[in-house]
């Protein structure tokens, strides 16, 4: 089997999950003996991978693409084209340019199928469905109803998402929650979406690292200090808001916890004013943006005595995995589709900070739950695997070929 | 032809479930058992429920059984905190086990009060409590206990040693192959280095057909009928016992009504009975009637749950182990403070299935036995019981004690 795949970032080069997840999802493709064309939206070296084929369908570099702003961001940024000419992009103009460009370049191969992952590369899937005719999957790692902390969002980008769902042959979403949001929000129907819950593995070589990034940290634990850590993209999807409003109930009862904030985001300044506001500046610390799965971000983890992910909103969530490989036991909200996938977690509603505190003032009291609650996590986070999550989709792929009345280029799989 | 006899023995229990008890009630409010109307911890609500799917019911069912087959008997044993709940809760459930007791062929076996693991950490507190329990079951039946059970089953040497000093006749225990080893559960056994004593092993194989397999569509024996049940009895090469244990919400409430449970359980006396020499008997009495076949050696403590049929659905994690610890861990300021009430509390804390809450081992497979738990994951049931242990402290510390 041939799959295109459409993706806006490959490790090294990303800035969230998703990239992290296109690496490891196409890797057990390639075990199970699926060819796949990678397509990005910038040239880099990846020279590296030899589990597919990278392709680039724009002509610029990974930062020039990051330099483009975000969804909101209507700012015109300059972009140096490796032949030296200097052109103007937002970043909805590299959604187009890229549209065009896949349009062009699938022409020159043959594929079974599409797979396209979220909003951004959903044009570009559109553009190579009409000029192959072969059936478009659009994989879904968050909504801009997401990424809006449960509104509208982004008109704009609304609008490419419902085409592309309604465009697409058949969508995979990263949890059940997401799935009802595609019903609820996007007039969906169910039958059209199947539930493929990301994972994420960690090597044991990772694992096995010393903390050496959070010395500070380190010291006050010594002399009996507690650390929350909360690593992520601090936005409002985020729930960091009501993850402050428990810090102050947590250091009224015990005064020696220590809440560390790892990661960028445009809500930061208004968190500082928070925790001011709520006595709590001793208590809690900010990294600011720091390079996601960088050490700094693993050793986040490694200090900490709870994970805390608060979020509002969370398609899935791919961090507690990571908090838990690395050894922080976690607490998510229930509000995250991760808390579908994991059991040996602490699980609370986002807006509950009183039981929020109450769980976290459980895990730093008591070493025994800390300890259980850590060692049964690991397991589970252990058993999990790519396998059954890829046989999943392959499953789909085949259901679809068989209504379009395709037979496979290659029928390894 | 010689005598064969059913031993039926039924558990009745009910624990004081702890209710959401946060480290914020801790040391201001003292309510632990005290679930809000319609929350999934409210003893009251579990036990009405329950008395009207399983106790009322089936008690009905066993009433006609004794009147009308003069050589039916059982055996139950019903916890201190049950009965305690029966009285606050359900005092007509109480008055019908009291009408069949009063029958004289129901026999009412021994065991802590508080339903605890307390003779593996404090032997003088695990006899207080059995005492408690003996004073319950005189007060509310008018009749002395002559058997012994420990919670859930558990039992070792030592157990049966302490039983055996303390006078009783029989004691029970899981019929388990490792220690019975070739031999079978269906004779009276007596227990390495006593005495007196006479140890009656449960036949898990025929007691599970009914307490877990009767409703199972999807088992190649349903649906088990009371002539398929007889005819796998009467297999046994003519051994003397069948020791039917079960939990006494094995009918109505682990197996429904609609799966015939009742009808099953009524049809059982006429359908034993009607061969020469079958009778029915209670535990004490079948210690009394047949001679110990050989002795049994238990170092190890054996329960009857789970496979491993040992301690770990209680004990099996660090964080159980921690609770439980902590909590005898209070034994000598708590009974030095002479406060009946803290004193209490801190029994009610020491009933097993607390810690059966937090166990683990089957959390992530979706477990069955989540059905058991009113919390939503073990970890929430330990904070809970851990708070409610800070209280205790508190509570101490109010009073001067060193905690």
């Amino acid at each position: 089997m041939r799959v295109l795949m459409l993706g806006w970032e490959l490790p090294p080069h990303y800035v969230g999950g998703m990239g992290i997840v296109c690496d490891q999802l196409t890797r057990q493709m390639a075990k199970d003996g699926v060819d796949i064309e990678f397509i990005l939206p910038f040239y880099a070296d990846y020279s590296h991978i030899k589990h597919m084929k990278v392709t680039a369908a724009l002509d610029q570099n990974a930062e020039t693409l990051m330099r483009s702003g975000g969804t909101y961001d209507s700012t015109y940024y300059e972009i140096r084209m490796s032949s030296g000419q200097v052109i103007n992009r937002t970043l909805h103009e590299q959604v187009e340019a890229f549209a065009a460009n896949v349009g062009r370049l699938v022409q020159y191969g043959t594929y079974d199928v599409i797979h396209a992952h979220d909003w951004l590369t959903m044009r570009a899937g559109i553009a190579a469905k009409k000029a192959t005719g072969l059936p478009l999957f659009v994989h879904i790692h968050a909504t801009e109803f997401d990424r809006a902390g449960g509104h509208f969002g982004n008109p704009l980008v609304r609008e490419i998402e419902y085409v592309g769902l309604h465009m697409a042959d058949h969508i995979f979403a990263v949890s059940g929650r997401t799935k009802q949001t595609l019903i609820d929000e996007y007039g969906i129907p169910p039958e059209k979406i199947t539930v493929a819950e990301n994972v994420m593995n960690i090597s044991p070589e990772l694992i096995a690292e010393e903390h050496d990034s959070y010395p500070y940290l380190e010291a006050m634990r010594r002399i009996g200090y507690k650390v929350v850590v909360n690593a992520g993209r601090m936005t409002i999807q985020k729930g960091i808001m009501q993850l402050l409003e428990a810090a102050r109930l947590v250091v009224d009862k015990r005064p020696k916890t220590l809440f560390l904030l790892a990661g960028g985001g445009e809500q930061i300044p208004e968190l500082q004013m928070k925790a001011a506001a709520l006595g709590l500046s001793g208590n809690v610390m900010f990294t600011g943006r720091i390079e996601g799965i960088g050490k700094q971000w693993r050793d986040s983890f490694r200090v900490a005595d709870l994970f805390v992910m608060p979020s509002v909103s969370e398609p899935l969530g791919l961090v507690p995995y990571e908090a838990i490989a690395y050894g922080a036991p976690a607490m998510i909200s229930k509000q995250s589709g991760i808390a579908e996938v994991l059991t040996n977690v602490l699980k609370v509603d986002y807006w509950d900070t009183h039981e929020m505190a109450n769980q976290m003032l459980a895990v730093l009291g008591n070493q025994d739950l800390h300890d259980t609650l850590l060692a049964n996590a690991r397991a589970e986070h252990e058993r999990l695997s790519w396998a059954p999550i890829a046989k999943r989709m392959y499953d789909r792929y085949h259901c679809t070929l068989n209504r379009y009345g395709r037979r496979l280029l290659e029928s390894h799989v | 032809m010689s005598q064969r006899a059913i031993v039926l023995y039924l558990h009745v229990h009910q624990p004081f479930r702890i209710r959401h008890y946060t480290i914020f009630d801790a040391g201001q409010n003292h309510d632990y058992f005290d679930a809000g109307p319609g929350t999934r911890e409210n003893n009251a609500e579990i036990v009405r429920k329950v008395a009207e799917k399983s106790y009322l019911p089936t008690n009905e069912h066993l009433q006609r059984m004794l009147d009308t087959h003069p050589d039916f008997r059982l055996s139950m044993s019903m916890s201190g905190v049950a009965l305690e709940q029966f009285e606050k809760y359900a005092p007509d459930v109480l008055a019908s086990f009291q009408k069949l007791v009063a029958t004289g062929r129901v026999e009412i076996v021994a065991e802590t009060y508080h339903h605890s693991l307390a003779f593996f950490y404090n032997r003088q507190e695990f006899e207080a409590q059995v005492t408690m329990h003996k004073d319950i079951v005189q007060r509310l039946f008018g009749v002395t206990p002559t058997s012994f059970r420990g919670t859930e089953l558990t039992y070792n040497n030592d157990l049966a040693y302490w039983a055996d000093k303390a006078g009783y006749k029989a004691i029970l225990s899981e019929g388990w192959d490792p220690v019975l080893g070739w031999r079978s559960p269906n004779f009276v056994y007596r227990p390495a280095h006593t005495d007196n004593i006479r140890l009656l092993m449960k036949n898990y194989k025929l007691s599970d057909d009914i307490a877990f397999r009767f409703g199972n569509k999807a088992w190649p024996e349903y649906p088990l009928t009371v002539e398929k049940f007889i005819s796998w009895v009467n297999n046994s090469w003519q051994e003397p016992l069948i020791n039917l244990f079960m939990d006494y919400e094995t009918f109505g409430e682990h197996q429904w009504a609609d799966t015939g449970i009742f009808q099953f359980l009524e049809a059982l006396p006429g359908a034993w009975l009607r061969a020469q020499g079958h009778t029915f008997m209670t535990v004490s009495q079948a210690a009394d009637s047949f001679e110990a076949a050989d002795f049994i050696d238990c170092p190890q403590t054996t329960t009857w749950a789970d496979t491993e049929r040992d301690l770990t659905a209680w004990l099996g994690n660090q964080m159980q182990q921690g609770a439980i610890l902590s909590l005898y861990g209070l034994a000598d300021p708590i009974l030095q403070s002479g406060d009946l009430g803290l004193i209490e509390d801190w029994r009610k804390l020491q009933t097993s299935d607390h810690f059966y809450y937090m166990c683990t081992k089957w959390f992530s497979d979706g477990d069955v036995h989540a059905y058991f738990s009113p919390y939503e994951s073990p970890y929430v049931a330990n904070m809970n019981f851990m708070n409610a242990y800070h209280d205790l402290r508190a509570r101490l510390a109010e009073k001067g004690a060193d905690v």
